[in-house]
């Protein structure tokens, strides 16, 4: 009686379980499920790696750019980020629209790909939360809280969401370019040259800190800064590995090269640090670690290990010459927002093609209907690239130009000396060090 | 020789360290201290204010010959007055007579020492 209750049982249970629940591909939701928390993970990596490299008076401050990004950039993707991103075309392709994502609404039940879209719905929405993270690094210690808030939302709006919608929808017009689309495994162009070139236009706008460069800035903590990066490369796996939006081959595929690119390209900034200045530094290890990650993010779906070893050793080479301009120049890209994400994601989008797995160009070939070769690909790179540089950059300007007459985005003087923890936010980062 | 003792806000440092600079005095000591005087700070904790007991300072010390005295009093009160207008908790400087002063690694003496 009792084992046919239970053939019972299970025969109903199957049936209902197929029934119900037959589309859902339990792996790769299992998987997509971990890639969000992963990326998730990165924003309090990232307020870590930041606010560890800030002056004391700034710790909190700057922890808390990262921090509000949570807030504010979940709420606007669930009102409408999303739907601006992944509905379909509107405005001639500007971004898209579907009232069915409006609060999310239409996808309570709706399963894509055998994965409930509710996933993918937050695990982009994390992208979304840490590229205006990573602009705050260009103009730390000098904003003002309430101009962060209110710039991070509008440049979520108008800035990220096109991208987004050009490069990852199916209709967006980056996705069809050239025979295959232009390559941006997971975000290259969309979080880091767009985070990269809109942090620089911030900086350049807003203008140096006082004292820069003549007084010495030293970081409050590089202890924190280690942690946050380390964060950061584990949270990683779930920003490129989790953009398959499956999990088999690609994910393995992608998994594999973000981790050799960020050792590739960690080793090889210490080693230039050490010819240069004869000292293998901690942050210079971290700076490599982020230059190798990010530039990998746009090809971790095409290329193989020795393209990742490569793609890191150029990026961390670059990305150090081009802090070492920035020094030269004297702007004041506080914690090269621009220097490592713009110019990391740069070398990352432009010299992947040289990398290419075959079976990809094949692919391309046969959509090209003949040959599709590599200066084919570099210049749908390049194509890419400028229209992300020129969107982001020229749309960040305006959007400062015009906030600014509206809410003063610089902190006052005052509120620069006192830091921002004491003007902004009430509170000192560390009480341990005196007696209180 | 004197040793001046400088205690000021904890955020105006950077000021006094480039006035400090600008008047040719590179030599000095600098530490976190606390403490109370007439000040009272604000802080908010949980959505209370609260007054912390102790107040965050900055405490410099440095060793000058007396002719630098002026000077260096007039480049701290330069730098520290700019900002904060009529608000008591600018701080206090001392000044203290000093008997001498010893470079460790040379054992030079006195004003040459400084």
């Amino acid at each position: 009686m009792k084992k046919i209750y239970s053939l019972m049982f299970l025969l109903f249970g199957y049936q209902s379980f197929a029934g119900d629940e037959a589309a859902i591909d339990t792996g790769a939701t299992a998987w997509m499920l971990t890639s969000t928390t992963l990326v998730l993970l990165m924003i309090p990596g990232l307020a870590m790696f930041y606010g560890g490299l800030v002056r004391t008076k700034n710790v909190l401050g700057t922890m808390m750019h990262s921090f509000t990004a949570m807030g504010i950039m979940t709420l606007l993707w669930v009102i409408c980020g999303y739907s601006m991103a992944f509905g379909p075309n509107i405005l001639g392709g500007w971004f898209g629209w579907s009232p069915d994502y409006f609060l999310l609404q239409g996808i309570d039940d709706v399963i894509t790909d055998g994965i409930p879209e509710y996933v993918f719905a937050m695990f982009q929405g994390k992208f979304a939360i840490i590229t205006p993270a990573i602009i705050a690094g260009a103009f730390a210690e000098r904003i003002s809280f309430k101009g962060y808030c209110i710039f991070i939302a509008v440049w979520g709006i108008l800035i990220y969401n096109p991208l987004c919608h050009w490069v990852w929808a199916s209709d967006g017009y980056l996705f069809n370019l050239g025979a295959d689309g232009a390559i941006d495994f997971a975000g290259g162009t969309v979080v880091h040259i767009s985070a990269g070139i809109s942090g620089l236009v911030a900086a350049l706008y807003l203008g140096a800190r006082k004292q820069h460069p003549h007084l010495p800035m030293q970081p409050n903590n590089l202890v924190m800064t280690m942690i946050g990066v380390g964060l950061l490369w584990v949270g990683w796996f779930g920003f490129n590995a989790g953009s398959s939006i499956e999990s088999g081959l690609s994910t393995a595929q992608a998994l594999t090269v973000t981790q050799i690119a960020a050792a590739a390209g960690a080793l090889a900034w210490i080693l230039i640090e050490g010819f240069h200045q004869g000292k293998a530094t901690a942050l210079g290890f971290a700076s490599g670690i982020l230059a190798g990650l990010v530039a990998i993010t746009p090809a971790a779906g095409v290329v193989q290990p020795m393209g990742a070893i490569a793609l890191g050793i150029f990026s961390s080479g670059i990305c150090y010459l081009a802090i070492m301009i920035k020094n030269k120049l004297g702007y004041d890209d506080t914690l090269d927002a621009f220097g490592i994400h713009g110019v990391g994601g740069i070398v990352g989008a432009l010299l992947l093609v040289f990398f290419i797995r075959d079976s990809w160009m094949e692919d391309a070939a046969g959509l090209a209907g003949g040959t599709w070769g590599v200066i084919d690909q570099l210049g749908v790179q390049a194509l890419a690239i400028l229209i992300a540089l020129a969107y982001a950059g020229v749309g960040t300007l305006l959007i400062l130009f015009v906030l600014n007459k509206i809410v003063p985005l610089r902190a006052t003087e005052e509120a620069e000396m006192k830091g921002l923890d004491s003007s902004y936010h009430g509170e000192k980062g560390y009480g341990m060090i005196n007696p209180s | 020789m004197k040793l001046i003792i400088a205690i000021i806000r904890e955020n105006q440092l950077d000021q006094v360290r480039e006035s400090l600079i600008e008047a040719g005095i590179a030599r000095i000591t600098v530490s976190n201290v606390s403490g109370h005087g007439r000040r009272i700070t604000e802080e908010i904790y949980r959505g209370q204010k609260v007054i912390p007991t102790m107040v965050s300072n900055i405490r410099l010390e440095i060793a000058v010959n007396d002719e630098f005295k002026e000077r260096t009093i007039e480049a701290i009160t330069r730098a520290t007055e700019s900002n904060d207008g009529e608000m008591v908790g600018s701080g206090k400087i001392f000044v203290v007579p000093l008997e001498e002063c010893i470079r460790i690694r040379t054992g030079e003496k006195g004003n040459a020492a400084i």
